[in-house]
């Protein structure tokens, strides 16, 4: 396996970097953790004229919790990053459930988050997480920013909205309101298998009241899937039996999964309604005082 | 900012030496190492970055170098096998893979071995089942793992200076009936 | 008083000696076939068909030809030339080397380029344009052999249909008598899933055609190098002894680096064209997608049972899926390997077998994958099917098994299908097994949790099976009888190399050998090296697969180190000047009967063979010894696996996992166990995610780690091993094969655990890899699950 033949550039600043993104265009192809676009090449499933190595540019290599309470991801955050991170768990659960969970322990030395959301695989982890979350990222190019909802911004298999030129520079999670609960359950067959089924739930409470709700799947369609009528029959509810096998229920109905060798389509439905019901079920509400 | 020009001068350090050299762009890491480098002790499994026979330690850190640039390498230091330990004098883990018989074919004991280095640096006391996660971005056909786990455990307690009870003496319960 | 040496210290029999290999392997300085960079050296890229079925139209070669670099670009037609477009498979049928008329298989090798680097090469490949006309496809051996099923091989003259062979044993009218006095009939159908060795390390080779000399040197991988300079010889045309093989350190092998692949016949053609060195290293997909595979089996079976639970009967039929070529490394009576050692453990008086063969638009194959020639298919319907008789009768699995299993006084006995087998403890296996699982406590918290919803599930499988092709009467590849060789040559300082026709891939040759040699001449196993894998220097064997080099070569190096220890008995009364009758032997010394102090040892009779040997006799203390062993040898193992099933998400996690392995006796303790641990490892994938399977276009899935699932060290359970040793009647230190026991016997274990878990809901059958969404289907539906391809896909 070889990669076809193509330039390389190192620059040493985003601007340098927008500048040759500029040039190349649609020829061009960053390379931040390189742990799917690597493979592509060696695959020769891409052959981009260019590639655009950010590796250099340490700036991105961050994760911080804002004052507000969001948390920004730099683009080269890696998942390891995440995975060792005394930030996220009790407040961000659902990325700190998940990060573990994402391809194997020395692809997460170096596959970074926003190069996960930027190959749009729908079986990628961090698209559901962060559809989850309400997530957003923020693209950068010469003529400046622009901020993208994740699910604007991931817009069909392996594909994203980011113009020519333009670098996903970082991704990041709104604070959240209520007290935040979440988890991904993943169905794989060993560690670094693709999901058969994941499932995102992130909820937060005021009170027994859930106040906001995300549930987004994973593997189980063309895209990834947000599980909005799901999400909807949440709100304002408290994490009743019935409330939580309707939801389980709507989450499976939105599931758009195919038969394939790793399971039919009626069992990955059958799997996203038993992970959604099984986080759910699993958050003991604290009582507010 | 570095050109884009056809081939590109790099200077990457490997086990401790510096190497200046001309590389194309789309040359893999691995390939560097073992034709451009002649060490040839970091082998090549897979070619979807599952099987981590080409692990190495990138700035101490394991990596797959069949994912990777060798530009990516420029002002890096790169651990082989052939930087773990000396002829002499055997790292650790390379004493707990043999006295443990964590190999068998041979293939994928080096990537092997160097994931567990990092493992036990960033983790001097790990459980049986830190290791058996810490292991899984590489794999072994021949020898179930458990012999693995073992010799990093070896390793693990040796680093500490003292040696496991068990060392060496096999896994069958019963004695000859 | 004895002076003998202490056998453990030497590093003799029984001792858990350090691997002598290890002192490479662990410091990067393996010699592995990608290792190997000759002055000059041009390296080939294959490709392959992206379709499973079709004609070819054109292939147009003009834009590899103009790329700089590109040293040859080989196609069928410029092979058909040379006439090497086809080759003789190890199964008497032909191989397209590089395809000429039609594609049969998606991975097929349709051209090839010989370039100055590898990824020049693929360049070229890639600008190669090959025009195709589709064809039917055929995936499995039910569309194969319908009535109206498009011809795969009408390369061949006289080929009417897809039947690739026949084959039949046993008693028929026998079995159907014992069959209509049966009180009850137990039924089972099942798929073995086509399969993949995978070493880590795939194929490749260095070729090496000089030209001035006329000598071709082959590196390859390859288990059985004898082997393969006797197919080069007849391929090429090339005389035998300008052909050298070399197999260097192989990365794996689990019997796919058996055949002769396209690969290396075109790396040997590439050098010779371009009078260079010419190294192939295949990728992982070029291996998973067109090489050996192993199983793809399809059983359908019946035991005739007497109510008190003896098994009066049984018949089977086996229909195999070979792919588009029958390449199957086998024996050549046995068209199906040896299936018939079904039931061999069991007391069975009467059986039947047929079995048929059938061509499918598939890769070729059906190699003895960690197995010796098919018997993992035996023993896993062997297994499923005692399980499934025990629960119709509704019987305790464990003491069905008692009540058929073969009693230790009843040896040697016959097979119903043949087989002499002749030693064993069954019974004391299969006791001390379920004494280490807690047998009965685990039916009581299994019953408990099921009061709790919970699924618990316990399984087992005992078996022996014949490891240790051959003897010669019965065994032989390509019409070479399937004995092995040893070669001892011990130095004037009492230091010796060993060489044998066998070819260790990892099973750790250079120690155990050694450690026999010890044990016959008292030399420390330090002393000795071994050296194997290359034809011009190693004796003429036949190599290291189905368990066989123990039980064969093992067996070689101890008769070839007696006679050499006869020979130094001699030298011994010479330097002692006392009749070769009074002279006694104990480890590593001779002395004189009834004056023990009065003796020499085997390192000054080494000497003296070199500077003082008596009048007449020949100098040096040499020898050689081809071992042709008299029967097979039959270890015995009792698998026994607990496990846990979701049966909301048919996820089931391995609780415990028992191993009583009897294999004899055991050389090196600690490389036994790693045999037995890797087995019990493979036996967990192939039950658990381990398989490749095919859409209704032949498109393999599974050509890749991401969609071919290994298990990692996580997922693995843990093993727990234990031992009984009944040595071996025949073997000369009473050894038997181990090298594929728990690959072979374990699957069923598994298996039978998950199925006894699902024992309430009338499933009988799972079909592998026993995958969660296959539970939780038989779950709902109460019915068997079949993974037959092709895969469903809507």
């Amino acid at each position: 396996m070889y990669p076809p033949r193509l330039r390389y550039v190192a620059p040493k600043s985003l601007d340098e970097a927008f500048a040759v993104m500029a040039e190349y265009g649609d020829d061009a192809k960053v390379l931040a953790g390189g742990q799917s676009l690597v493979p592509m090449l060696k695959l020769r499933f891409a052959s981009p004229a260019v590639l655009v190595d950010i590796n250099g540019l340490s700036d991105l290599a961050y994760h911080r919790a804002e004052s507000d309470g969001s948390l920004r991801i730099g683009a080269l955050c890696r998942h390891v990053d995440l995975e060792r991170s005394a930030l996220l768990p009790g407040r961000y659960p659902t990325m700190a459930a998940a990060a573990p969970q994402v391809a194997d322990p020395i692809v997460r030395n170096r596959g970074t988050v926003v190069g996960s959301l930027c190959h749009a695989d729908p079986q990628g982890d961090w698209a559901s997480v962060l559809l989850a979350l309400n997530g957003q990222v923020v693209v950068a190019g010469k003529d400046g920013r622009r901020t993208i909802s994740v699910a604007d911004f991931v817009v069909g298999p392996f594909q994203n909205s980011l113009a020519a030129g333009e670098i996903a520079v970082e991704a990041s999670v709104p604070a959240a309101k209520g007290t935040p609960y979440g988890s991904y359950l993943k169905l794989e067959r060993r560690v670094g298998d693709f999901a058969t089924v994941g499932v995102a739930v992130a909820i937060e409470t005021s009170g027994l009241q859930i106040s906001r709700a995300g549930i987004a799947l994973t593997g189980v369609g063309p895209n990834t899937i947000q599980a909005i009528e799901a999400e909807q029959a949440l709100i304002g509810q408290a994490l009743e039996p019935d409330v939580i096998a309707r939801a389980a229920g709507l989450a499976a109905g939105a599931a758009r999964p195919r038969s394939d060798h790793r399971g039919s389509a009626e069992y990955k439905r059958h799997v996203v309604e038993t992970f959604v019901r099984r986080a759910l079920s699993s958050y003991r509400l604290a009582v507010p005082a | 900012m570095t050109d884009a020009a056809d081939e590109h001068r790099i200077t990457v350090t490997v086990n401790g030496e510096p190497h200046a050299v001309e590389v194309e762009p789309r040359l893999l890491l691995v390939h560097l190492l073992r034709e451009g480098l002649r060490l040839t002790g970091t082998h090549i499994g897979c070619d979807t970055t599952n099987c981590g026979a080409c692990t190495v330690l990138y700035d101490g850190t394991p990596v797959k170098s069949c994912t990777m640039l060798a530009v990516q390498a420029d002002g890096h230091e790169i651990t082989t096998v052939e930087g773990l330990g000396s002829l002499s004098e055997l790292d650790p883990v390379q004493e707990g893979f043999t006295i443990e018989h964590g190999l068998q074919c041979g293939f994928c004991t080096p990537g092997m071995m160097l994931t567990a280095k990092a493992l036990i640096t960033n983790n001097p006391n790990p459980s049986e089942e830190d290791v058996r996660w810490g292991l899984s971005g590489n794999l072994c056909r021949c020898t179930g793992y458990q012999n693995i786990v073992k010799a990093v455990l070896w390793a693990a307690a040796k680093q500490h200076g003292h040696v496991a009870e068990t060392n060496g003496q096999g896994t069958t319960v019963s004695g000859r009936t | 008083m004895s002076q003998a040496l202490d056998e453990v210290k030497i590093g003799g029999l029984g001792s858990s000696r350090q691997r002598v290999e290890d002192a490479r392997f662990i410091r990067g300085r393996g010699n592995y076939i990608d290792d190997l960079k000759l002055p000059g050296m041009l390296h080939m890229e294959i490709l392959r068909s992206p379709l499973a079925h079709a004609r070819i139209i054109s292939i147009d070669t003009s834009a590899a030809w103009a790329i700089p670099g590109v040293r040859l670009v080989l196609t069928g037609e410029m092979a058909a030339q040379r006439n090497l477009a086809w080759m003789p498979t190890l199964s008497y049928d032909t191989q397209a080397v590089l395809a000429t008329d039609k594609v049969r298989f998606q991975g097929q090798e349709v051209a090839c380029v010989v370039a100055d680097d590898p990824y020049i090469a693929k360049d070229a490949c890639e600008a190669i344009v090959v025009e195709y006309e589709p064809l039917p496809v055929i995936v499995n051996p039910i569309q194969s052999l319908a009535p109206d099923a498009p011809l795969i091989r009408d390369d061949k003259e006289g080929q009417t249909d897809n039947v690739c062979y026949r084959w039949e044993v046993g008693d028929k009218q026998g079995t159907d008598r014992a069959f209509a006095q049966a009180d009850h009939i137990s039924r089972l159908k099942l798929h073995y899933p086509r399969s993949h060795p995978s070493p880590i390390e795939c194929c490749g080779s260095v070729a090496d055609y000089n030209a001035a000399t006329g000598k071709l040197t082959v590196y390859m991988t390859t288990q059985a190098p004898h082997i393969i300079r006797a197919a080069v010889a007849l391929v090429a045309e090339l005389p035998e002894h300008m052909i050298r093989i070399v197999s260097p350190d192989l990365g794996g092998g689990f019997g796919n680096k058996v055949p002769v692949y396209p690969g290396y016949v075109c790396s040997i053609l590439g050098s010779i064209l371009t009078g260079k060195p010419v190294k192939w290293i295949e990728d992982n997909f070029g291996n998973l997608i067109s090489t050996g595979f192993g199983r793809d089996m399809y059983l359908d079976s019946e035991l005739a049972l007497r109510k008190d639970g003896k098994i009066l009967a049984v018949r089977f039929h086996a229909d195999t899926d070979q792919g588009a070529f029958f390449s199957d490394a086998q024996p050549s009576k046995f068209k199906i390997g040896l299936v018939h050692s079904a039931f061999a453990c069991y007391d069975i008086p009467v059986g039947h077998i047929t079995a048929r063969g059938a061509y499918t638009n598939k890769a070729p194959g059906g190699v003895a994958y960690r197995c010796s020639f098919r018997v993992t298919e035996a023993m896993f319907f062997q297994e499923r099917m005692i399980q499934a008789a025990a629960a119709d009768l509704g019987m305790d699995q464990a003491q069905f098994r008692r009540i058929n299993l073969r009693r230790a006084d009843d040896f040697p006995a016959r097979t119903p299908f043949g087989f002499l087998v002749d030693s064993g403890q069954y019974h004391k296996c299969l006791q001390l097994g379920l004494d280490a699982i807690g047998y009965e406590d685990f039916k009581r918290e299994q019953a408990q949790a099921r009061s709790r919803g919970r699924r618990l599930g316990i399984g087992i499988s005992t078996m022996t099976e014949p490891l240790g092709a051959g003897n010669s009467r019965e065994y032989d590849i390509l019409g070479i009888k399937m004995f092995d060789s040893a070669e001892l040559r011990v130095h004037p300082t009492g230091k010796a190399i060993l060489r044998t026709g066998a070819k260790t891939q990892g099973q750790g040759h250079e120690t155990t050998w050694a450690q026999i040699v010890s044990h016959e001449l008292g030399i420390p196993a330090d002393d000795v090296i071994v050296e194997e894998g290359d034809t011009d220097t190693a004796p003429f064997g036949m190599g290291t697969y189905a368990s066989r080099s123990t039980p064969v070569a093992g067996a070689a190096v101890s008769m070839v180190a007696r006679k050499v220890r006869a020979k130094a008995r001699k030298l011994a009364a010479h330097l002692l000047e006392v009749s070769e009758e009074d002279i006694e032997w104990e480890l590593g010394r001779f002395y004189v009967r009834g004056a023990a102090r009065r003796g020499v040892t085997i390192q000054e009779c080494a000497m003296a063979a070199y500077t003082n040997m008596p009048d007449g006799m020949e100098p040096g203390l040499e020898n050689n010894a081809y071992y042709d062993p008299p029967n097979l040898t039959w270890p015995f193992a009792c698998y026994i696996a607990t496990v846990e099933v979701d049966p909301e998400t048919g996820v089931w996690d391995v609780l415990r996992v028992v191993a009583v392995d009897d294999c004899g006796v055991r050389i090196n303790p600690m490389i036994v166990e790693g045999q037995i641990m890797g087995g019990l490892a493979e036996a967990y994938a192939m039950a658990n995610m381990q398989f490749m399977t095919y859409d209704a276009d032949g498109n393999m899935i599974g050509a890749n780690y991401i969609d071919y699932l290994l298990p990692t060290a996580w997922e693995t359970p843990g093993f727990e091993l234990h031992e009984v040793v009944t040595p071996c009647p025949h073997h000369p230190i009473g050894a038997k094969g181990v090298g594929e026991c728990a690959a072979v016997g374990g699957p069923a274990a598994f298996v039978n655990a998950v199925m006894n878990a699902l024992e309430d809901t009338g499933v009988r059958n799972i079909d592998m890899p026993v995958l969660p969404d296959r539970v939780w289907q038989a779950i709902q539906t109460g019915r068997d699950v079949s993974g037959v391809p092709p895969v469903r896909q809507d």
